[in-house]
Formats: structure tokens, sequence, C-alpha cells
């Protein structure tokens, strides 16, 4: 009896720490990492980075400006075409879907968050790059939105599943008709949810490299218009990441930094979000 | 109130049922052989009631009998449960509610729901959300129309100087009337009330009954009720269902004092349900 006792409590003790450590591995990679960006990039980041296009080969200083704009406008183009889409979708998949076409719906949305992102880039290659005979931004945001669709369809469904059936009922009761009790009452209920989603999904996306390294490509310089070679900070950081120069390199740990740095400004910001609206869904 | 369900004289009064209708009254809204599916469930058998203008009719009977199902065919709100299939016919001054657009039918037979359910929004937007959604008043005669329905379900007092701050910060019994309001507002000729103070305490249980007989002159209303008290209260004649059958339906205060079947005695006594 106390033998079996000793081993009970000896295995709870086991099993408490095992799940600790490996609580504290994963916690404790971000701040690694983050760690490490911050110790290699912040001595790197100063005004100019923001400021200056980036230099030649071989030479000093320089910034990544055009990288940042250029981000900025893949971006939204991405969340351009992806959001409404995926938007939409989710509405579907949660207020019309049946048993049968919505299964198929749902079931693609896995996938096509599933393919590699790089599979995605060769993808918008072959049916926008290669019809403009050019890399462009256009085509670059067009890869991204492949990635945001399913990203943003799961979460407005998730969200928009959780609102109580009482409500739509309420609103159907009134005389409302069902787009109308969707667009009234069952969306601006899961509004904060679905925005959080969508911050999450478009934070995701603007890490992305795979998908733009053959699309949008890149450019040492400003580009001069949405279907001319852009360049972009995860691009930015892979081709100075891998080239010879250790300016170059002091460079690409700068931008890793602004990158990371954006993310968690999104996902901090979803977070506020969520927990100022818990109260807003009935 | 000598009609409680525990009062031993009740017991042993059976007489011949009473005809139908039990008021005279004409009938607003009339269910004729009603049966209802869910899937391979059957939930209601040949029901047949007829619920005259201007009055309250209670609907009574242990869980799961039907009544709730019944009521929810009445403004045809179970048509948005997969699966379900209702036969038979059900009337609206006439008309077959079944054939009839729906959105109209649901405008003219409002309904309140078992836990307060209102939208999250601001309290004006809340009462006027019926009157927009149907395109029934000017935008300049909406605080008029909220003013009134907040009156008619005697919640003004209580509202009148945060009409714009959330529905949600309301208690329990204002969000139910503040329901009331909202589906008052868009004047329905039959309210529908499915056990509308189940999560409510008795004051404001005791205030939401005194406003449903205060607006029965200008809507007939169906009430769905587990509190047989407040059925006799409230109600002027009174519909036993057991097992998706309506067993009796009289005059409440016959089927109280003299119910005609085995069934609403023990039932109305407390033997069962």
């Amino acid at each position: 009896m106390t033998i079996r006792n000793i081993y009970r409590k000896s295995l709870n003790n086991v099993m408490l720490t095992l799940t600790g450590i490996c609580a504290f591995v994963t916690v404790s990679t971000l701040f690694v990492i983050l760690a490490y960006l911050v110790y290699n990039g912040g001595k790197s980041v100063d005004l100019a980075f923001f400021t200056q296009l980036p230099k030649g080969a071989g030479e000093e200083g320089g910034g990544m400006a055009n990288a940042i704009l250029g981000s900025a406008e893949i971006v939204a183009i991405a969340s351009a075409i992806g959001i409404p889409i995926g938007f939409f979708t989710g509405v579907y998949l949660s207020e019309w879907g049946g048993p049968g076409f919505s299964f198929l719906v749902r079931y693609m949305c896995d996938l096509l968050n599933g393919v590699p992102s790089i599979v995605i880039g060769i993808f918008a290659w072959i049916v926008v790059v290669k019809p403009m005979h050019q890399f462009s931004a256009l085509a670059g945001g067009f890869a991204l939105s492949l990635m945001l669709i399913p990203i943003t369809a799961k979460s407005t469904e998730q969200f928009l599943v959780e609102v109580p059936r009482a409500l739509r009922e309420g609103s159907l009761a009134l005389g409302a008709t069902k787009w109308r009790t969707i667009a009234s009452v069952v969306v601006p209920a899961a509004r904060k949810g679905i925005m959080t989603g969508i911050i999450l999904g478009v934070a995701r996306i603007a890490g992305e490299s795979a998908p733009l390294l053959f699309t949008s490509l890149n450019n040492q310089y400003w580009s001069t218009g949405l279907s001319e070679p852009t360049a972009s900070l995860p691009v930015m950081i892979y081709t100075h990441a891998i080239s010879a120069y250790d300016d170059w390199h002091r460079q690409a740990w700068a931008a890793g930094l602004v990158l990371l740095c954006l993310v968690l400004v999104a996902n901090i910001a979803a977070r506020l979000i969520v927990s100022r609206g818990t109260t807003a869904r009935g | 109130m000598n009609m409680t369900p525990s009062d031993p004289n009740l017991t042993g009064q059976q007489q011949a049922a009473q005809p139908l209708p039990p008021q005279a009254a004409p009938a607003k809204m009339r269910a004729a052989g009603v049966n209802f599916h869910y899937g391979t469930f059957r939930a209601l058998y040949d029901i047949s009631l007829e619920f005259p203008a201007n009055k309250v009719t209670a609907l009574i009977g242990p869980s799961g009998c039907g009544k709730s199902t019944f009521l929810r065919s009445l403004n045809r709100i179970n048509e948005t449960i997969r699966g379900a299939r209702i036969e038979g016919e059900i009337t609206l001054d006439g008309e077959d509610v079944l054939k009839m657009d729906v959105t109209g039918l649901r405008r003219r037979v409002g309904m309140v729901f078992q836990r307060p359910n209102p939208f999250p929004k601001s309290i004006f937007d809340n009462v006027a959300y019926g009157v927009r959604v149907n395109g029934l008043a000017k935008r300049s005669e909406l605080p008029d129309i909220v003013e009134k329905s907040l009156r008619r379900a005697a919640l003004w007092d209580e509202v009148r100087d945060k009409l714009h701050e959330s529905a949600h910060a309301l208690s329990g019994g204002q969000q139910q009337r503040l329901c009331i309001a909202r589906g008052l507002a868009v004047e329905p000729e039959v309210l529908l009330l499915d056990e509308p103070c189940s999560a409510l305490d008795p004051i404001a249980t005791a205030k939401i009954e005194d406003l449903l007989v205060g607006i029965k002159d200008q809507c007939t209303i169906v009430i769905v009720t587990h509190n047989m008290q407040q059925a006799a209260r409230v109600a002027d004649n009174t519909g036993f269902f057991l097992l998706g059958r309506l067993i009796e339906h009289d005059r409440t205060d016959v089927i109280f004092k003299n119910p005609s079947k085995k069934e609403t005695e023990d039932y109305i006594t407390g033997r069962f349900g």
C-alpha cells in the first residue's frame, strides 16, 4: 500500500516536472529568438534603416525603406483580395453550410492552409507572373492572398458559429431576412473575434518569404508601380542573410527584428481586442 | 388566488367537457390537424387549437410535451432547424400561414423567447431594429416609436436616460421587457411568449405579467409556461399538452377548477410533471 502510494506520488511529480519543462522550453524559445534578434539587430536599427535605400554590395550603411513600403503594398494587396473572399467563405460555412458541399469547402480550406508556401509561390508565378511577363507586387499579393483566404475563412466561421442561436432567432422573429440577420446581428456580435482572426492572419502572411521569391522578387530601388518587381522585408532578409558581406548580415538582423516587432504588435493588438470584446458577445 | 394546483378541492370534480370555443371571440389564429417532426422524431400529434383575438391563451404541460414546438410553429421559426417538418393547417385571419411570406408573417406574429436575447446593440437600436428591417417608419419617427414601445413594456422610466447604452448593461428582467418592447415596436397582431419568465425572479415576473394583461387589448397573446399559477393569473384560456398531444383546451378557470380529463387533473394537482 505504501509502496503503491510512493509510486503514485513520484509518478505525479515526474509528470508535473516533465510538463513544466516542456512548457518552459516552449516559452523560452520565443524569448531566445527575441533576445538574439535584439542583440544582433538592435544595434543596426537606426533612422537610416527606415529612410534609406539599400546600398550596393560591399558598401556600408543604407536602409530598407523600399522593402518596408513594398511589404506594406504586397500585404495590402493580399488583404484586399484575401479578406473579403475568406470572410464571405466563412459566412457561407457558418450560416448556409449544409452537410455536403460545406464539408467539401471546409476540407478544401484545410488543404489550402496546408499547401507548402513555396508551392503557392510557384502557382502564383504560373497564373500571374508568366502571363504578365513581369515579377510584380500584384503577383506577390496574389500569392499571399491564397494563404490568407483559408485562415480568414476558418476563423470567421469559428467565431460566427459561436454566436448563440437565440440571437439569430430573435432577429428572424422580428421579420428580418436571413441575410439581414447575418449582417446586422450575427456578424456584429462576432465582430471582435473576426477582426482578431484577420489581424493574426495578416501578421502571419506578412512574414512569409517563400511565396514572394519568384512573384514579387526583389528590388534595390523604389518600385515605380504595382506591376513592377517590389522589395519586401522577408525577401530582403533572405538575400541579405545569404550574401557574403558583413554589413548586409547586419541589415538582415535589423530587418528580422523590425518584422518580428510588427508581428508582435499585431498579435498584442489582437489579444487586446479579444479581451475587451468578450462582453459584447451575447 | 384560489386556483393553486395543490388545492385538494380541485380533485374529483370532473364533469362533462365544456364545448369549444371556450370564450366567445373571433379566432385570430387557428391551428388544425398540426403534426410536427424533427427528423424521425414526431413532436406533435394532430393539434387543433384556436386563439381568440385579444385574449391570452396559455399552453401548459410538462417539459418536452411539445408546447414550445407548437408555439414555434405559429411564426414558423422552427423552420430554421434542419430536419423540421410540419403538416396540417395554421391560419392567421383566415390566411394560410404556411404559404405566407415568412418575413411578413413574423412581422405580424412576434415572439419573446425563454431567455432574454437582446442584440449586442444599444437599447434604442434594439427596439428600433424590427421597425428598421421591415422599413415600417421614417427615421424621424423612430424616437417616438421607441418611446411608445418601451412605455408599453413598462420599461421607459428605467431606461429613458440611457437609451444609447448597451442593452447588455440591463438586468435580466429589464432585458426581457426590452425584448417585449422590441417585439411590440413592429405592432404585431399576435405575440408569442415562450416561457418568458423562467429565467426571472418573482418581482420581474410580476412586472411582465402585469404588462401582458395591459397589452392584450392591442394584440392576441399566446404564452407557454411551466408555471401553473402564472397561467391562472394571466390567461383567459389554457391548453394542456402531454407527450405531443393537446389533451384539453378550455377557459382557464375551467381547466384549473373543473378539468374534464384525468391527465389534466393529475398534472395541475401535481401528481406528475
